[in-house]
């Protein structure tokens, strides 16, 4: 079944087109890192995915029109990892974690030990146990990243949809968070769609790649067939070499700067 | 993990319904003439002086104070989680303003309309605290309006097009006090300078139904708040349509602002303090901060109700001037402090 069905989809912020006719298929428990420059759509795509923005064309998730699902519906077969979380009241980070379950409980009710439960195994996922009593703004960057993604586990979402999940992790947690994504997936079925910035990290660890370029979809496949000298002279308007590394035996690119 | 538990929601409630409870008395014995408690209550159903001043002037002054304190510092704290800005308050969205046009309109037009009804049973109550709920309702639309662009609201248009809204409307109120006679115009000032007076416990019982039902309804969305100061965008991702929440609150706290400017016309800084103070205690979590504050606020107002009797006894100041002798400089340290850690809150 697929989880996201989208039929020439298209979108403008008013006089300004962002997609034109994008028609992507996702299905259940497949992994998909969508890339592109800057302004070629990824974020814009994954609002309209997740219901915040509402394109021309047909959106079908689950084989159902995502018109047809109400916001706590898709609160829990979606959780969204946003770019910049903004947190301007003093909330801790357990109490962030555990709105992710507001969706499950009354609006009346207090969070039961379950809820509690779920919100400590996601941190302990995320590694963000360790500062679950302090306060989010206080955090880094990193942290506070990774408690946004435990926020998202959370949910207990059969999709998750993440717009540059390490855009402020180092070298250490941008792995661990991409290992963790991958053995989700592996191990549960959760299919992730996540828009990526690192074309080496989405090589690495996403089996299948969307090239968007200028709100259309220029390519789309394996890593192999996707990151190619010419796609990312194309796209980018960068010259690189492609190399294939030998142990993992996926493409990472070198680039060639015009001067040297 | 330090979350809310029931444990800590009944311990705080229970710690400020206590405290509220102890202040309303202390409160109503406090004031510029002594009474002497056994007397008084010895002769409750009989009018003696002592009685009469306890029963028929204080009490229900105090119970006005604890009613429309509660009430500020409720309002406050929803409209400062809706624009996740912890320093909005209703007189810097226009909300108030609107409300005292609203009210001033219908105090000068209409003064005593619905009087006749039951009998004029409804005493002063009248219908001014309905004129000033439209005005409210009706400001806010406005504001809610200019700051809606492609169906997002934009935090800082509204709480700009607020202060533009509400100044403009303060030269309104002021044209209208110029062209009405001079007992009118007075009585205008007073009103709007904003202060407490002994009311009709007919009156009193309106204005606590008015701000428990709107406190009430707040506070079923208390879990939605939490969740709509991330941003509208997380919150739909938690499940939460802003639109409706937006209305809904707009609703509630307009009619809560409407009855409290009615009767005190608007006592400033109690929205803004007892918010702030609440959440450096206890947190952010609105399932708690809402009824904490309602009590806290409560106790707020009927103190500086208390200062402003007996501070120049005989005579009276009008509480907003005691609010804003403490508030004024508290607001500033709250701006200086957030610059300083250039993070809100």
């Amino acid at each position: 079944m697929n989880a996201i069905h989208a039929e020439n989809l298209s979108f403008s912020y008013q006089d300004r087109p962002v997609l034109h006719g994008i028609s992507l298929s996702v299905s259940c428990g497949e992994m998909v890192g969508i890339l592109g420059p800057n302004g070629s759509g990824k974020t814009t795509l994954l609002k309209i995915f997740s219901g915040i923005l509402r394109g021309i064309g047909e959106v079908r998730l689950k084989n159902k029109n995502i018109e047809k699902y109400n916001r706590p519906e898709l609160s829990r077969l979606f959780a969204v990892v946003q770019q910049e979380p903004r947190v301007n009241f003093p909330y801790s980070a357990a109490e962030i974690v555990l709105m992710g379950r507001a969706t499950y409980h009354s609006p009346l009710a207090l969070e039961t030990l379950h809820d509690l439960e779920i919100a400590r195994t996601s941190m302990d996922r995320t590694d963000s146990l360790g500062f679950a009593n302090r306060y989010l703004h206080e955090l880094s960057g990193g942290e506070k990243q990774r408690v946004m993604i435990a926020r998202a586990l959370a949910q207990e979402p059969e999709i998750l949809l993440l717009d540059e999940p390490s855009a402020f992790l180092d070298l250490k947690h941008q792995i661990q968070i991409f290992e963790l994504l991958l053995r989700l997936n592996r191990e549960r079925g959760l299919t992730i769609v996540a828009a990526l910035h690192d074309l080496n990290v989405a090589a690495l660890f996403f089996p299948r790649l969307v090239m968007l370029c200028n709100g259309r979809i220029h390519r789309d496949g394996a890593p192999s067939d996707v990151l190619t000298e010419k796609t990312i002279q194309d796209v980018y308007g960068v010259r690189v070499r492609i190399e294939y590394d030998s142990a993992t035996k996926k493409p990472q690119l070198f680039i060639r700067p015009s001067l040297s | 993990m330090k979350v809310l538990d029931r444990k800590k929601m009944i311990l705080v409630n229970s710690a400020l319904l206590i405290l509220l409870v102890l202040s309303a008395a202390a409160c109503t014995l406090l004031g510029p003439v002594r009474i002497d408690l056994s007397e008084a209550l010895k002769n409750i159903f009989s009018s003696t002086a002592d009685a009469e001043i306890l029963l028929r002037a204080r009490l229900p002054r105090v119970l006005l104070g604890i009613a429309i304190g509660g009430g500020m510092a409720v309002c406050g704290v929803v409209l400062q989680a809706l624009l996740a800005n912890p320093l909005a308050c209703p007189q810097m969205l226009g909300v108030s303003g609107g409300a005292s046009l609203g009210g001033i309109l219908g105090l000068i037009f209409f003064p005593n309309w619905l009087l006749p009804l039951a009998g004029g049973r409804l005493g002063e109550i009248s219908w001014i605290p309905l004129a000033a709920f439209l005005g409210a309702l009706f400001s806010m639309v406005l504001v809610y309006r200019f700051s809606l662009f492609h169906g997002r609201l934009h935090p800082y248009h509204i709480l700009l097009s607020g202060v533009i809204l509400n100044s403009f409307i303060a030269a309104v109120i002021m044209f209208l006090n110029s062209i009405v006679d001079f007992y009118q115009a007075q009585g205008l000032l007073f009103w709007l300078m904003g202060s407490l007076s002994t009311r009709a416990y007919v009156t009193v019982g309106f204005i606590w139904f008015y701000i428990l039902l709107g406190f009430l309804w707040l506070w079923s969305k208390g879990l939605a708040l939490n969740l709509i100061t991330l941003g509208e965008d997380a919150a739909m991702h938690l499940g939460v349509e802003p639109g409706a929440l937006q209305r809904q609150i707009f609703i509630a706290s307009s009619l809560m602002i409407g009855a409290m400017v009615s009767v005190s016309g608007m006592i400033g800084f109690v929205g803004l303090m007892v918010p702030h103070v609440m959440r450096l205690l206890i947190g952010s979590d609105h399932r708690l901060l809402l009824p904490a504050s309602f009590l806290a606020g409560g106790i707020f107002l009927c103190w500086a109700d208390t200062l402003a009797r007996v501070l120049l006894a005989p005579a009276e100041l009008p509480v907003g001037i005691v609010t804003a002798f403490f508030g004024g400089p508290f607001f500033l340290f709250l701006l200086y402090r957030e610059g300083r850690r250039s993070l809100a809150l």
